[in-house]
């Protein structure tokens, strides 16, 4: 009981600050300076109609190679932290039989699931043009991944396979931020590559391509996170 | 008067902050506990994305509709957004080591209740 009181004091001045930060806010009128760049210098620069993408991946495509690296990290200590105990020989064979996940999810399953990894592949291509990018394609496609693990507990993921992807995709990565440093302004600048057509499927330089990259990276990685907590 | 788009933003994000953290101080279960962290994680977001609407602009992508030189003019700041993508891939991330350790606290002692786990309290 006194404890519930403390939180309820806690929660209700933390409540007290924020309605004074939302009283007090002012609906901006127009853009700061550093986002009016961005939003004026992106389609003129880079050739991108999605200026979100350009400040991802040009602008601040350093700090997306540091995401990248964190998810990476995170893949690794999640396997590190679940990796299985030692079994004493003879107990691999041990574990119950999974349970069937039930006619729904499984059909569900067989009928969306082309659909999913479709509009993660169309959220990944079409990451410069309209709303989407590698990120947000590649949890899609994971999310494919997690129901496919719903509907068939007993499915093995090419784990092997979904490594080496993954390393590739990132290694090529770094490769066309290299690229960027010979042939145009710097690290990661996807200038290198014509910036063609405004709004053609094929255009804005190396973004498409970096976007197409991360895609795949990201899918990836978080499929193989979400597998390791199956152990 | 327009409709408070901002405000109401705001309000529903720190709202989510709110409860996020009252679920925080006050269970007791390791995996309600994280659920809360992610309440709070995403209330932070809305605030993030709340702070870039610029007034009766829409989304930063460039169309027929708003060709290059509109664009300054009508489209909402871009960098709330690009950082709350980072920031929810963070988020997912912070959130898949937490349940990795509530797993391995849970082989440790057989329970989840944070009560049991008292051997760095103070």
């Amino acid at each position: 009981m006194r404890r519930q009181i403390f939180n309820a004091i806690v929660v209700a001045l933390f409540g007290v600050i924020f309605a004074g930060i939302v009283c007090a806010y002012d609906e901006r009128q127009f853009l700061r300076p550093l986002a009016e760049f961005y939003v004026t210098q992106t389609p003129l620069e880079l050739g991108l109609p999605n200026i979100v993408t350009g400040i991802l991946i040009t602008w601040r495509g350093f700090d997306t190679l540091g995401e990248v690296a964190v998810l990476f990290m995170v893949a690794a200590s999640v396997g590190l932290l679940l990796r299985p105990a030692p079994a004493p020989t003879g107990q691999l064979l041990a574990r119950p039989p999974a349970r069937s996940s039930g006619e729904i999810v499984e059909t569900g399953a067989a009928t969306l699931l082309p659909l999913i990894f479709l509009f993660g592949a169309y959220v990944i291509a079409n990451g410069h043009l309209s709303a989407g990018g590698g990120f947000q394609g590649g949890a899609i496609v994971a999310s494919g991944v997690v129901l496919l693990l719903l509907a068939r507990p007993l499915t093995t993921l090419p784990l092997g396979a979904l490594a080496i992807t993954e390393s590739l995709a990132g290694v090529l990565y770094v490769s066309l931020g290299l690229l960027g440093v010979f042939f145009a302004g710097g690290f990661l600048d996807s200038r290198f590559l014509p910036a063609g057509e405004f709004g053609a499927f094929v255009s804005a330089g190396a973004i498409p391509a970096i976007s197409i990259l991360l895609g795949v990276k990201v899918g990836a990685e978080l499929s193989v996170i979400v597998d390791r907590f199956r152990a | 008067m327009d409709f408070p788009v901002s405000h109401l933003a705001l309000a529903v994000g720190f709202g989510l902050v709110l409860i996020g953290l009252w679920g925080l101080l006050s269970h007791r279960n390791i995996l309600r506990i994280i659920i809360s962290f992610s309440l709070v994680d995403t209330g932070i977001h809305i605030v993030l994305v709340a702070t870039g609407y610029v007034t009766g602009a829409t989304a930063p992508i460039l169309d027929d509709t708003m060709g290059p030189g509109e664009a300054a003019l009508n489209a909402v700041d871009p960098i709330p957004s690009a950082l709350v993508v980072t920031a929810i891939v963070i988020g997912f991330s912070v959130t898949a080591i937490m349940l990795a350790y509530a797993i391995r606290l849970y082989k440790a002692k057989g329970t989840l209740s944070i009560d049991a786990f008292t051997e760095s309290k103070w």
